[in-house]
């Protein structure tokens, strides 16, 4: 294998992860909607319960992608996490703030109440995509930073750190960039639009399914749109770029040229966005149907989320390896251009990134496992009957 | 380019290094009974898929309900840690990346999905799996927060002691050179050994101090009983191989950190034939004048039992703080240097850094020559870079106070465990002749009533000021397990990689403001919820098992 391979390599297993928490933000996505779903406690609590079975996943993927990056790209993890440090900040507080939630909140002695941590359901269910998806578009729009590694041999620093923010605001200043706001709420509307599929899909009750699919029509068309403003800005934009001695320079319309070059990326983003699509057109045409056929409304046919899933995966990976492959500033400095970090002065060694590979071939395993645990967890869907039978439900 | 936008201030280092340690500590609240209680559960669980009794069934799924709660708070802090490498100490993120985010990656693809998809199979599958496989998912959960356990530790053991790894000049930063060095140090083999038999003992004294409380209350009886059975014995193996994993860490400790070894023992100036401190008067609010050789006063000590701990020989030399600062021969005849020295050094190795870029980036690789011999100069002063941003060699004595006085907590509670788990083990089971003689002799010094000497019963077994005493155990659990790391890390200070890299030479770019925020802001949120956690878990033991269990 060689060095460009596994840099390559490392990039793609990245962009997955990311675009597996972009998929597993449905936790979020729903919880965001908490008190818009569920009319009474009852049905926040079967909410509540079936996000609860898998917020999990999302919070692990969330660390499993940080330590991924840490490991392949240090010098992002540096860079990024170390300047834009109130950004991160928020993020992880209110996933702490997740965490917690759904353990404690309908436990006795809970002197807090139920009502604060379904409160904190939902800043997390907000702020947590909006964050993360402003954080991601900045691979895009570039982030204010200066790297110098030749500050570990200043002798006058106080410090000899290598990475600055050139600012005060540490990360803060990335939101009053429209175009990041804008990627920002598309990535929240995904969430919600993919929760309320979920819900669809994992709650066996008619009240919540049928309120759910009135929800699901206007979080899909605000997604829809926020998308594609956003993919017209990217194709119309400069992007940065890099030439064989690693010079970063501005490209007219780069990420069009990553598109045409990379046509195999474009492609599989193509069918994802068509399975999204299907995954929320399908549910709501059963709604529109007169007539629907019963076997459509039976809890194991309503199974947009599914097509909405692995779509939101097809879409993403490409889209995040579009930031990076085929010579593209994947970290991009507003502040000093040269600093802008690429797939290639950014990663770690051949050593580390060899030994990686070989336990990166443990993830087909890992998923196999979750996917035989989710359906036998799932198997049956979640009903208000089971709710009250079950001692352990949130 | 010079540092036109460095906003860091001193403050920042010491903020950073108090969330940190906030997180680090808060962590280690809720880590150590997960492991435990993993065990112990498992055990409980085992036992039902063998008997499939309502009883065990219950017991298992009791425990699992506690597990629940103080899981959830492991999660929530442990998120904070991983990423507070990045936010707080971005130097060292990427001075060392290239090593330390490898174990961090293969903790979260090996260990984080097990232990998060077999803990909603263990929580949410009592009817929906079949109880093997509910059973194989409660050991996975153990394993899986065990595994987890490992990585994060074998990266904490780099730290203490790095190997397998090189500087690479051209990157400017540490490379791995060999995985199984890293993964399978000495020093990693120890510390994972030590830390989670250690959280065993965690788990078995929560067990039996709530088991305790339901015997004094009279209420749960056989559940109390039954599983003081099971946490006695994991907790009694667990305090024995803690002492001996402790021991091995000590020495371990001495060949690597010899100046942690100094403040741990309060030893200024050491010798051959050095004895071990029991106890003497360190204050602890102060740290000592150690270059004025005052060693500590009314010093309680085991006769060449330092000595003994550190080399395996009665007379083998232990450095004190002042050799360490000062430079001295060891026994086989090499030469300790001075930290002047390594200073001096140090600051070669920079210069010599910057002359081997400087060189580079005018001629190229045109002159291999010239660039080769740059480059060995650079590595023969190499392993003192880190002393090279060092101004003050008195920076390199950690807390004597803290780390002596927490080492000796540590090792004298868990003295008390093993005295602790060995009466309960003897009370509470039947052991012939062994237990008759205890209970009579602990009936003869009016420890257990007369009654009870003779009984079989367990429940008689244990007196009612047992049963207090185990109340208490797990305050000083917690004590202990904080204590030991309390020595791991503050004597590791001030190096965040031990010769390697000071904390001030790792910390982030912010300024002191930020961090003192967001401090503030985990200490009210970490705070609160720990109060929230305790609340919900008095709630849940007052409540009890299932009202349907048992009783009989």
């Amino acid at each position: 294998m060689t060095y460009e391979f596994l840099q390559h390599y490392w990039c793609f297993i990245v962009s997955l992860l990311g675009a597996l928490l972009v998929f597993l933000l449905f936790v979020q996505g729903a919880n965001s909607m908490i008190f818009t779903l569920g009319k009474n406690q009852e049905e926040r609590r079967l909410l509540i319960n079936s996000t609860g079975r898998k917020w999990e996943f999302t919070f692990t993927t969330l660390v499993t992608f940080g330590g991924a990056f840490f490991a392949s790209y240090p010098l992002f993890y540096s860079t990024s996490f170390g300047g834009a440090y109130w950004l991160w900040m928020l993020i992880l507080f209110t996933f702490v703030l997740q965490a917690v939630s759904y353990e404690f909140q309908n436990k006795i002695g809970n002197f807090l109440g139920p009502k604060t941590f379904q409160c904190f359901l939902v800043l997390n269910g907000i702020l947590g995509p909006l964050l993360l998806g402003g954080a991601v578009a900045t691979f895009f729009e570039g982030s204010n930073f200066i790297v110098e590694k030749d500050n570990l041999i200043n002798a006058d620093a106080l410090t000899p750190i290598i990475s600055h923010w050139a600012n005060a605001s540490h990360g803060l200043d990335a939101l009053l960039n429209p175009w990041v706001l804008v990627f920002g709420l598309a990535v929240l509307f995904l969430a919600r639009t993919l929760g309320i599929l979920y819900m669809m899909n994992n709650i066996n009750d008619d009240e919540i399914r049928t309120r759910s699919r009135y929800q699901l029509a206007g979080s899909a068309f605000v997604f829809v749109v926020l998308f594609v403003v956003y993919l017209v800005h990217l194709i119309l934009k400069d992007g940065f770029a890099y030439d064989e001695s690693g010079k970063i320079f501005m490209e007219p319309n780069k990420y069009l040229h990553n598109m045409i070059d990379m046509w195999y990326l474009t492609a599989v983003m193509l069918v994802g966005v068509v399975l999204v699509l299907w995954g929320i057109i399908s549910e709501l045409l059963k709604l529109k149907r007169e007539d629907p056929d019963p076997e459509d409304l039976e809890p194991e046919n309503i199974d947009g989320i599914w097509y909405a899933g692995i779509g939101t995966v097809l879409t993403v990976t490409p889209l995040l390896l579009m930031s990076a492959w085929n010579h593209t500033a994947y970290y991009p400095s507003t502040a000093d251009l040269q600093s802008s970090l690429t797939m290639e002065n950014s990663c770690s060694s051949y050593f580390t990134l060899n030994t990686m590979f070989w336990v990166s071939l443990l993830v087909p395993f890992v998923l196999a496992y979750i996917i035989y645990a989710w359906h036998k967890i799932d198997s049956k869907k979640i009903s208000r009957t089971e709710i009250e039978a079950d001692d352990h439900a949130y | 380019m010079t540092n036109l936008f460095l906003s860091i201030d001193a403050g920042t280092i010491d903020w950073s290094r108090a969330q940190f340690a906030l997180t680090a500590i808060y962590h280690w609240l809720f880590v150590p009974l997960t492991l435990g209680l993993a065990v112990i559960m498992g055990i409980a669980e085992t036992i039902y898929y063998k008997k499939r009794t309502d009883f065990w069934k219950k017991t298992a799924q009791f425990w699992q309900r506690l597990f629940g709660v103080n899981f959830a708070m492991g999660v929530a802090t442990g998120i904070i840690l991983e990423f507070e490498f990045g936010t707080n100490w971005s130097n060292y993120s990427w001075f060392v990346g290239d090593i330390f985010g490898a174990p961090l990656a293969i903790e979260g693809i090996v260990a984080f999905f097990m232990e998060s998809t077999f803990v909603a199979v263990m929580f949410f599958g009592w009817k929906k799996v079949s109880a093997g496989f509910h059973l194989a998912s409660t050991w996975l959960t153990g394993l899986g927060a065990t595994i987890s356990a490992w990585w994060i530790l074998v990266a904490n053991a780099w730290m203490q002691y790095p190997v397998g790894c090189t500087f690479n000049p051209d990157t400017m930063r540490n490379e791995m050179t060999s995985f199984v060095e890293v993964a399978l140090s000495p020093f990693a083999i120890d510390k994972f050994c030590h830390t989670v038999i250690s959280s065993w003992i965690i788990g078995a004294v929560f067990v039996i101090a709530v088991s305790c409380w339901y015997l004094l209350k009279k209420r749960h009886t056989r559940l109390a009983i039954q599983s003081i059975k099971i946490a006695v014995i994991v907790g009694f193996i667990a305090a024995l191989g803690a002492g001996a994993t402790g021991h091995k860490s000590g020495q371990t400790v001495a060949q690597v950190q010899p100046m942690k070894l100094a403040a741990m023992e309060a030893l200024y100036n050491g010798g051959n034939e050095m004895d071990l401190t029991m106890i003497a008067w360190v204050n602890p609010f102060k740290q000592p004048d150690y270059t004025n050789e005052a060693e500590p006063a009314m010093k309680l000590a085991m006769p060449y039992g330092l000595s003994m701990m550190a080399t395996n020989t009665l007379d083998g030399y232990v450095p004190g703080i002042n050799d360490l600062l000062n430079g001295y021969t060891k026994e086989d005849g090499t030469v300790e240097l001075s930290v002047d020295e390594k200073i001096a050094r140090g600051k070669l190795a920079i210069q010599a850094l910057a002359d081997y870029r400087k060189f580079k980036a005018e001629n190229g690789n045109s002159k291999p020559g010239t660039l080769l011999y740059k480059k060995l100069f650079l590595e023969e002063n190499m392993p003192y870079f880190g002393y090279g941003y060092v101004k003050d060699k008195h920076d390199l004595v950690p807390s004597v106070p803290i780390n002596f006085w927490a080492f000796r907590t540590m090792v004298g509670l868990g003295c008390l465990f093993i005295l602790f788990f060995g009466v309960v083990l003897i009370l509470i089971f039947d052991i012939p002749m062994v237990s008759l003689i205890f209970r009579r002799l602990f009936s003869a010094l009016g420890l257990l009533d007369e009654r009870s000497a003779d009984a079989t019963s367990p429940a008689d077994a244990m007196p009612r000021w047992l049963c207090w005493a185990a109340i208490l155990m797990l305050p000083l659990a917690y004590i202990c397990s904080e204590s030991g790391w309390l020595v791991a890390e503050f004597g590791r200070q001030p190096w965040t990689i031990q010769d390697m890299l000071p904390t001030w030479a790792a910390v982030s770019d912010l300024q002191s403001s930020s961090v003192m925020i967001t401090f503030f802001l985990f200490l009210i949120l970490f705070t609160t919820m720990l109060a929230v956690e305790i609340s919900i878990l008095l709630k849940q033991i007052k409540k009890g098992p299932d009202a349907t269990l048992n009783d009989k």
